[in-house]
């Protein structure tokens, strides 16, 4: 570790700090339908959309209403994308005149770009046409995100109204996030991209002669403009296969840190749009420092362990921290802050090859994703995720000051105990399980490249990662029917089967008096509580996948230091 | 006279562990093994299965002579240890009500009633017979043969047989002390009672059924804490099951054995195993401070309580008011004014009359307390509002200031307006005025002080830290009741309170998510009683109130609403403290078995061995062992309640946090390792 890589860390934090108030006072007004610096561009935009789709954007939804719309919205846009990616072919700007996707995959890339997922078990740059990555993937990596945002609105709404029997409205929340939030900023990150030299064009691929004299094949398209909200949006999934580490996509070390900025403020700013939300900013504060301490303790590990090296190397005579799978442009400090920024979030995207860490390094951007993309997570999803955590903490621990436990004086009862259970279940069962058939099905293993706890690492990153809809690849396993069709569906699940306990907890939260505070009253904005709700994100949430996490990278790393490798 | 039998006292309290208690304790514990019973908690069903499991596995080693006979046997053993010790958690719980519920019945000898019919003509009927409606006469030695209100007469009862209490008390008819219940013995006199309750639902069967727990329905907070930890329950078993096939890619097979071992030392069997012994215990402390509590609900209730409604007499202060004060009106003699005050009160028995005869007499006045001859003594009441004697043709009169000025006009006196403030002073001071008056002339005024109850200030400074707000309910004028709500340290109050003003607070403080406990003992208190969250109603009250209160405190003492609102705070922390505990648990416990689980496949991980337990059998059995222990180790917490001090949360949260949270990462992992030490010592794996 040195102190040039530790700098970086710190400014970038710092710079995602600043942003926490402004853009999340923003984002607040943006979702209480209040007016905006921006209201006189967009006001007539939004006016149209709402006219021309029939939306009454003051109707306000139950519950369930806004569930319904949330699947509706979704499931149309995956038939959309579905249908694009399997007739491409017959379609304009094919530059480069790509077939169509076969099903199974076409399946499983239109789950993960309409569950913010991104998982990619393609290559962007040899598979898709400029109309799919345009019409088809920008448009999901804007829509999901802006319906997680919406999801995580309609939460805080619950939490902050009373008596109440609706959430607001899911098609307003929508239009509103991708106008007034994403869109302006994803204009201005494009513009600041293309500056740094990611191209932005429609034209067919380059053939031109390198330096060596060999000829090379330049990957050109629209690709600034969806690098921009591939981050912005905890997306993730690349233009080409290289994602963040190509020169395209991640120019500079400015653009670099840049779009670890885009990854995370968002995620970071919501903390304070919920905390204005439910008019106690502390009550944001204290998640934003929760998050921060979490995203702390991970960088130290994962950075240590890169920056300490592969013992196996070092018995060659090379000295220097873990080189492998990694950009030399950004080295070892700068691959080890994105990864841990890209699994904190829900993004996915890279910048060098998690499978190539060292074991204990690999192991970070795992137990991120296994707490169930919480540190800052995916826009919106993080938020409501985390959520789910601070109501498990304030019944177990709020029932310690011998009160029925309240939360912003709502009571926790019966319904939503079930419904925050529910959504924690989720991630074990969705991750825990299919690993164990796969890992005992011969469909699991044929693709698989490293056998041993290397091997059992990747299986179990892969369905880690759907899951929590970070779409990040360990790598090393390769596609394969079995995998196309039980990541698909795992990537489906780790979103919808989540979001329904999140809103139905939204729901009976929002139907409930609120007590005001008083001095018996437990409060969830101390520094305790931010230590009780780290106590019960590492307990319930990492522990969990302690046994599955000690049968991979964890023996993986005591077997390396013996020397052995796989 | 009618010899007397001696009466059976209710034993009031009685040590937890008794060894009756015990012993029937402990043969509860086995009948509960009952998989039906285990079923209604999914933590320790889950146990018992893997307990069945295991010894199946345990006789199959023995039967094929393969396997290891001895680990699992041990395991096995120590699984149904650990279903057994919270089965006898449970039952050593009960165990108290249970003796109680048997005295009671004792109790409820069938008697012959003696039964009035319209007609007046008395029959002897068995007291089965009796009806809700029916009328009986009971005589002085005769036992009150079914639950009702009297009707006629007043009598001295004996309800030690209910309360406890020896000293009998005075049941009559009219007013809030009409309540008679079966049971009890009249020691005097004849009453005749309206019964109010057909047989099997009389307040002593309610009593029986309580005390026992038999119709124990889960409380709201229970049943929610159940579902958290049968959710990590669930969470734990797919960690584990999924562990199986893991363990099969690493190449180290596990047995079922070692994998249900695992299982049952993750999920939350602490808190699971005591969660309703702590319940129990509950309401079971409640009944030891003698108030029967109608429901765990109710308890619960009652630590969540936001609002305390108190009535000022009785509960503030104490029920009689006292003469500080005689204030002559301008140009009397206070002397003069002193003297016709005693006159004025020597026939009048109530405390406030007793009081100024006594303040008369310390400020000089001579008297022999025998009123002159020839006087004659008007007594209170509510239509006049004053009280006083006619002495030969000259009237005195004391009462309320407003009556007191209308009588003066009446008899043609023009009083003045001299004494209108000092009337007011008093007042707004919290006393209570009364103008004294001869004839045609006011001559003085009294000032009545309500004289605040002993350390209740105090109380309130302590409710007040826990964050309940108390409110003061009064039939005083604003005035009066703002004085003694300041100087009780009370947050709020309500003046000149009639039963609707009552209810409308109550529905007001609800209406804005507030919890609201009150007591009360009067017909006019039963709606109130049945609106508040928690209704405490005095046994010495009417039979209406007592069944529209959810708790009734058989000592009839309006203060110990506090106490009750105590342990219903004692019993959610008992619940959060060792939920946190059990949690918290894991983290060894982890460390304790996944190291030994993959010893031979991996012997790297031996790394992870931080307590270096001596072998794989007997890291993996420790745990177990520390598992089942810590169940019998934590039974009089939980039956006790962990420490309560009246605080604000965040001190309570602190302090609790540190104790059972960071204690519960620390204790297992001393105790596993004392566990091992232990085993390999003896040799035992």
């Amino acid at each position: 570790m040195t102190t040039v890589g530790w700098t970086q860390a710190i400014i970038l934090f710092l710079l995602v700090l600043v942003f926490v108030k402004p853009l999340g006072s923003y984002m607040a007004s943006v979702l209480s339908g209040e007016r905006t610096w921006l209201s006189p561009v967009f006001v007539p935009v939004e006016r149209v959309i709402y006219r021309l789709s029939g939306v009454d954007e003051t109707e306000e939804m139950t519950w369930y209403g806004y569930m319904f719309a949330v699947l509706a919205f979704s499931a149309v846009g995956f038939a959309f994308l579905y249908v694009l990616l399997r007739t491409q072919q017959w379609l304009p700007l094919n530059p480069q005149h790509f077939p169509n996707m076969a099903p199974d995959l076409a399946w499983n890339t239109a789950v993960s770009f309409m569950t913010n997922t991104n998982w990619q078990f393609y290559s962007g740059e040899s598979t898709l046409s400029y109309l799919t990555q345009m019409a088809g993937l920008a448009w999901h990596n804007f829509v999901s995100a802006a319906a997680g945002i919406a999801l995580a609105a309609a939460l805080i709404r619950g939490i902050a109204r009373t008596s109440a029997k609706s959430l607001g409205n899911f098609w307003a929340d929508l239009i509103r996030t991708c106008l007034y939030i994403l869109l302006p900023i994803s204009i201005v990150g494009c513009l600041i991209l293309v500056m740094q030299g990611t191209p932005q064009n429609f034209q067919p691929y380059q053939t031109v002669k390198s330096v060596e004299g060999f000829s090379q094949t330049l990957t050109g398209g629209p690709m600034a403009s969806q690098e921009v909200i591939k981050e912005l949006g905890t997306n993730g999934g690349g233009f080409v296969n290289g994602n963040s580490t190509s020169p395209n996509e991640n120019p500079t070390p400015f653009s670099d840190l840049f779009e670890m900025w885009l990854i995370l403020v968002i995620g970071a700013g919501l903390t304070y749009t919920y905390g204005k939300m439910v008019k106690d900013t502390r009550q944001g504060w204290a998640l934003f420092t929760a998050m921060s301490i979490l995203f702390f303790a991970a960088l130290i590990v994962v950075y240590w362990a890169e920056g300490a090296g592969n013992p196996a190397i070092h018995h060659l005579g090379v000295a220097g921290g873990n080189m492998e799978g990694k950009e030399v442009r950004f080295g070892v400090a700068a691959s080890a802050l994105w990864a841990n920024v890209t699994t904190a979030t829900s993004c996915g995207a890279v910048n060098a090859w998690h499978d190539s860490f060292t074991a204990l390094g690999g192991l970070v951007p795992l137990v991120n994703m296994q707490l169930g993309e919480i540190i800052f997570g995916g826009v919106g999803s993080g938020l409501y995720a985390k959520l789910m955590f601070v109501i498990l903490t304030v019944f177990i621990a709020g029932l310690m000051v011998g009160r029925t436990p309240e939360f912003l004086g709502k009571k926790i009862e019966r319904r939503e105990v079930t419904f925050a259970m529910l959504s924690i279940l989720v991630t074990p069962l969705l991750v825990l399980v299919p690993t164990a058939v796969a890992v005992v099905i011969p469909a699991g293993l044929a693709t698989l490249s490293n056998n041993g706890p290397h091997g059992f690492s990747e299986i179990l990153y892969a369905f880690t990662s759907t899951n929590a809809n970070n779409g990040s690849a360990f790598g090393g396993l390769g596609p394969n029917l079995f995998y196309n069709i039980t990541t698909g569906t795992n990537m489906l699940f780790g979103r919808f089967a989540e979001v329904i306990p999140v809103l139905a907890l939204a729901g009976a939260l929002a139907g409930k008096k609120a007590v005001p505070e008083g001095p018996g009253t437990f409060t969830t904005y101390s520094p305790i509580f931010v230590a009780l709700l780290i106590g019960t994100i590492l307990i319930v949430g990492a522990l969990t996948f302690l046994p599955a996490d000690a049968l991979g990278p964890i023996v993986e790393h005591l077997l390396n230091l013996q020397g052995k490798t796989f | 006279m009618i010899p007397q039998r001696r009466i059976e006292r209710r034993p009031k309290s009685r040590s937890l562990f008794d060894s009756a208690i015990v012993t029937r304790a402990i043969l509860d514990s086995f009948k509960k093994l009952d998989p039906r019973w285990q079923a209604r908690n999914p933590v320790m069903f889950v146990v018992e299965i893997g307990s069945v499991v295991t010894s199946g596995f345990f006789i199959y080693d023995l039967v094929s002579h393969t396997g290891h006979p001895g680990f699992d046997f041990a395991i096995a053993a120590w699984l149904w240890f650990t279903v057994l010790f919270a089965n006898f958690a449970e039952a050593v719980a009960e165990g108290r009500g249970k003796a109680q519920a048997d005295y009671l019945r004792r109790t409820k000898s069938d008697t012959t009633a003696k039964k009035v019919d319209e007609q007046g003509r008395i029959s002897q009927v068995p007291s089965t017979a009796l009806r809700k409606g029916d009328i009986v006469q009971v005589d002085a030695g005769d036992l009150i043969p079914a639950d009702g209100d009297v009707i006629k007469g007043a009598a001295s009862v004996d309800e030690s047989a209910i309360t406890g209490e020896s000293a009998p008390v005075i049941r009559e008819s009219g007013g809030d002390r009409s309540a008679v219940t079966g049971g009890t013995r009249v020691l005097s006199d004849q009453i005749m009672v309206r019964v109010s309750a057909n047989p099997g639902e009389s307040f002593l069967d309610r009593m029986i059924s309580l005390v026992e727990g038999a119709q124990r329905q889960k409380t709201p907070n229970e049943i929610a804490l159940s579902i958290l930890l049968a959710g990590l329950t669930i969470i734990f078993l797919i960690a584990v099951a999924t562990l199986a096939p893991f363990s099969i890619y690493a190449g180290s097979k596990q047995t079922l054995v070692v994998l249900i071992a695992l299982l049952v030392c993750l999920i939350p069997t602490t808190i699971g195993g005591l969660l309703s012994a702590i319940g129990i215990a509950g309401m079971d402390r409640v009944m030891q401070r003698n108030v029967l509590a109608m429901s765990g609900r109710a308890v619960e209730a009652a630590g969540d309580v936001d609002t305390l409604l108190l009535d000022k007499t009785g509960t503030i202060t104490l029920g009689n008011r006292q003469a500080v004060e005689i204030i002559p009106a301008a140009g009397i003699d206070a002397k003069d004014a002193s003297r016709v005050a005693y006159v004025s009160s020597i026939p009048d028995e109530t405390p406030e009359g007793r009081s100024i005869v006594a303040l008369a007499q310390r400020s000089g006045v001579d008297g022999d307390g025998e009123l002159p001859a020839g006087a004659t003594f008007v007594p209170f009441s509510a239509y006049t509002r004053m009280s006083g004697v006619d002495i030969n043709g000259t009237k005195i009169r004391k009462g309320a200031p407003d009556a007191i000025l209308n009588w003066v006009r009446e008899n043609g006196g023009a009083p003045g307006t001299e004494l209108s403030s000092e009337v007011e002073r008093i007042a707004r001071s919290g006393g209570t005025p009364l103008l004294l008056a001869r004839d045609k002339m006011v001559l003085g005024a009294i000032h009545l002080k309500d004289i605040l109850k002993p350390s209740m200030t105090e109380r309130f400074e302590r409710l007040r830290a826990m964050g309940i707000r108390t409110v003061m309910i009064t039939g005083d004028n604003p005035l009066t009741a703002a004085a003694i709500a300041k100087e009780a340290g009370v947050d709020d109050f309500l003046a000149e309170a009639t039963p609707e003003t009552k209810m409308e607070l109550i529905k007001r403080e609800q209406g804005s998510g507030r919890l609201v406990a009150m007591t009360g003992d009067g017909t006019n208190d039963a709606p109130a009683l049945a609106q508040a969250d928690v209704g405490v109603a005095m046994n010495s009250g009417t039979q209406a109130a007592k069944e529209a209160a959810n708790m009734v405190d058989l000592d009839s003492d309006p203060t110990k609403l506090i106490e009750v609102v105590e342990i219903g705070k004692q019993l959610l922390m008992t619940r959060g403290a060792l939920t946190t505990f059990s949690i918290a648990n894991d983290v060894a416990k982890y460390f304790a078995i996944l190291p030994a689980m993959f010893a031979t496949a991996y012997p790297v991980m031996n790394v992870l061995n931080v307590m270096r337990l001596s072998t794989p059998q007997s890291a993996i059995l420790s745990a177990v062992i520390f598992n089942a222990l810590i169940i019998i180790a934590l039974i009089p917490l939980a039956l006790k309640g962990v420490r309560y001090r009246p605080r604000g949360a965040s001190a309570v949260l602190r302090e609790n946090v540190l104790i059972y949270g960071v204690g519960g990462i620390i204790a297992p992992f001393i105790g596993i390792k004392l566990i091992d030490l232990i085993l390999a010592a003896l040799h035992l794996t």
